[in-house]
């Protein structure tokens, strides 16, 4: 199967951001390391105040001001909940768009996590929660999900190509059925309930505010944490990786090694989103990792558009309204097929999502000299 | 000679455990072994019978087809309706076979033929396609659980050695698997089409230059893969039952199987479904909670050691 194929198909991103990052790896480290700018600091400092752009600070303000003028309901259901799945598409995103991998089980990488939490916090089901403190329960769940996650990856990098989506697809399902046939660890079809978000600092993170807070500051540190990465050695080799696996190997690099870290990464990202899932829901059933739900961060990322990081909250966004108010418009019941064609359409007409969409209107309406400045940096 | 010890090695290494616990499981209980052996080797055929399709197709067109498990929900659907119609089984038969077949050709003609090379595009379209399929098929058929009368000469049940009594049916479907593999297989070996696509398997640039009609040949193929797929919807669907979710089940068992068996190959397919089928019903059988377990396993040994799978080529 040739590579050439695949990553025409999977983006074309790479050739706009090359010029500007060619220069990069021939300074970074070998083993690239993602950290270890702290010498850097200043200057890297006063580059990152000389990117921000107004609609930077619009869309922040715009996030922090959002659950003081809209109602609880807008708060929890849409904002809160739009900012988990996002986190979660956003872990795909990452691994699909930089890494040329696309993987289904990032929903499944995030039940683990859910999982996690239910099986080490407190539920409804005692007989199986062991009760231990949140703060330990999270931070056991996030170790385990992203453990798992590489293990998905080391299975996953052995193949290339479209094979990933296949063995991706296989573990999700996989863990689904495994979840729902098992009730000694997972309880089976029901699942656990009444997992509650901690209350901290006289503060009930139960509350649609202070969640859409937690939420919100979760999601900005996953947004930033890939948006350093990719600028990061580990990032620009992973991108590298993606688009000629067999020169970055001749060059010295370790292709699984960067791929599996890849997976890592993207499992941690999934793993937060999936913790804040569970809190939003207070419960996980296997119906929270079936099919359907891997698909949809699928369709999210693919919806928002793979080249940017910030596609996946803005697909998410879009997801979660269709979820809320489509079933109104059209006829009830039918958000799947709702949801279906609109995926269909982006995917036949316009496979950068509403990000290329956006992006060729821009193109359109300002032609000129704007437009190649604008695709600068994925 | 080292490569011969190793296959030996190999052999001892999963052979052994699989043999004792045969031993053990014969002496404690016989009938209940050959019963879950019958029984694997039943559903290994269904799972041979959708995985080969998809094999196929992913063979020739790279077309990693995850509306599989729709075509064959949409097979049995279409076969139950004229099955109930009509009064035939033969009938129904027919028309999940050749209703799944016309939806591949019309998928192929006028999608894919649009995409091609654009290996995950067309996985994402068909991931849309099965959403938009199972939501239609949901809103048409509702939820009910459906199932088919089989004809009076293959219902019932016979009369075997050990295993006592064991359904007629699934004997049948053992059969008509093996004679489907082999028929696809005389096809595949034997005729002009076969050859052309097996060519296409192995380099599709070759076959075009060499003034073959590519896209004729693609069409066929997805149309014959699809097909597959519909008839064992409405065989599945009598010896089983059809209701949504079962295009996810199917799926899921044509994936594991052809990722076990080797992409692209048709005896993979068969060797992928017979381990799957067994594994799950033996683990159905003597561990119930974990079955799937069993099933994951299988497939990470055999990328572990063979990441093509079983009989997949490199490159």
């Amino acid at each position: 199967m040739s590579a050439s194929q695949w990553r025409r198909a999977m983006n074309s991103a790479a050739t706009a951001a090359a010029p500007t990052i060619a220069t990069r790896p021939a300074t970074a480290p070998r083993a690239a390391t993602p950290v270890g700018h702290a010498d850097a600091m200043p200057t890297s400092l006063a580059r990152l105040v000389a990117r921000i752009r107004p609609r930077h600070v619009i869309v922040l303000l715009a996030a922090v001001a959002y659950p003081f003028l809209a109602s609880p309901f807008f708060t929890y259901q849409i904002g809160a909940q739009s900012l988990a799945l996002g986190l979660i598409a956003l872990s795909l995103t990452f691994l699909g768009g930089y890494g040329g991998m696309v993987s289904l089980a990032q929903m499944t990488v995030a039940g683990v996590a859910g999982y996690g939490i239910a099986i080490f916090g407190t539920s409804s089901f005692p007989a199986i929660s062991l009760g231990w403190p949140w703060w330990l329960a999270v931070c056991i769940s996030l170790t385990a999900a992203t453990v798992f996650a590489a293990v998905v990856g080391w299975l996953s990098v052995r193949t290339e190509g479209i094979y990933t989506i296949m063995i991706t697809l296989a573990v999700g399902v996989a863990f689904f059925y495994l979840a729902q046939q098992n009730y000694t660890v997972f309880n089976g079809f029901g699942g656990f309930s009444k997992i509650a978000a901690p209350e901290l600092f006289g503060i009930d993170f139960r509350e649609p505010v202070p969640f859409y807070f937690v939420a919100l500051g979760c999601a900005l540190a996953g947004y930033f944490l890939v948006r350093h990465l990719v600028r990061a050695p580990f990032g620009i080799a992973l991108q590298g990786i993606r688009d000629n696996p067999r020169r970055m190997a001749s060059l010295g690099y370790h292709v699984n090694a960067h791929r599996i870290a890849a997976y890592a990464v993207s499992g941690l990202l999934a793993a937060v989103g999936g913790v804040l899932m569970v809190w939003y829901n207070g419960r996980i059933s296997p119906g929270t990792v079936n099919l359907a739900q891997m698909i949809g961060i699928l369709i999210i990322a693919v919806l928002g558009g793979m080249k940017h990081p910030i596609g996946a909250f803005i697909g998410a966004i879009v997801y979660v309204l269709l979820q809320n108010f489509a079933i109104d418009l059209f006829i009830r019941e039918r958000f799947n097929l709702v949801i279906g064609g609109v995926f269909l359409a982006i995917v036949l007409f316009s496979p950068d999502g509403l990000l290329g969409l956006w992006a060729k209107l821009r193109s359109r309406l300002v032609q000129g000299p704007i437009s190649p400045q604008k695709r600068r940096q994925p | 000679m080292t490569e011969q010890r190793k296959k030996i090695a190999l052999w001892l290494l999963f052979g052994g455990p699989v043999a004792v616990f045969s031993v053990w499981a014969i002496a404690d209980n016989a009938p209940l072994y050959f019963k879950t052996l019958l029984n694997g080797l039943t559903l290994a055929s269904l799972y041979f019978l959708v995985a080969s399709g998809f094999t196929l197709v992913f063979g020739l067109m790279r077309n990693v087809n995850l509306a599989h498990g729709s075509l064959y929900l949409l097979g049995a659907y279409v076969g139950w309706v004229v099955g109930e119609n009509t009064g035939s089984w033969l009938l129904a038969v027919a028309a999940g076979f050749l209703s799944a077949a016309a939806l591949g050709l019309l998928l192929q003609l006028f999608i894919f033929r649009f995409m091609e090379g654009q290996d995950l595009r067309q996985t994402l379209v068909t991931i849309g396609l099965s959403i938009v399929l199972a939501d239609l098929m949901l809103w048409a058929f509702g939820g009910e659980i459906y199932t088919f009368d089989a004809p009076a000469l293959i219902y019932g049940s016979t009369v075997l050695p050990v295993v006592e009594k064991f359904p007629t049916y699934r004997l049948f479907v053992l059969l008509a698997a093996i004679a489907i593999g082999v028929g696809l297989w005389t096809f595949l070996a034997r005729t002009r089409v076969g050859m052309m696509i097996r060519a296409g398997v192995d380099d599709r640039g070759m076959l075009a230059a060499s003034g073959v009609n590519v896209q004729l040949v693609f069409a066929v193929t997805f149309a014959i893969g699809a097909g597959l797929a519909g008839l064992a919807g409405v065989v599945g669907g009598t010896a089983l039952s059809i209701s949504p979710g079962e295009d996810t089940r199917y799926l899921l068992a044509s994936l594991v199987v052809v990722i076990v068996g080797g992409m692209g190959s048709v005896v993979g397919a068969s060797i992928g479904a017979l381990l799957i089928g067994l594994a799950e019903q033996f683990g159905l059988a003597y561990a119930p909670t974990y079955s799937v377990v069993f099933t994951f396993v299988i497939m990470v040994v055999a990328l572990a050691f063979r990441p093509r799978g079983i009989m997949g080529k490199a490159g």
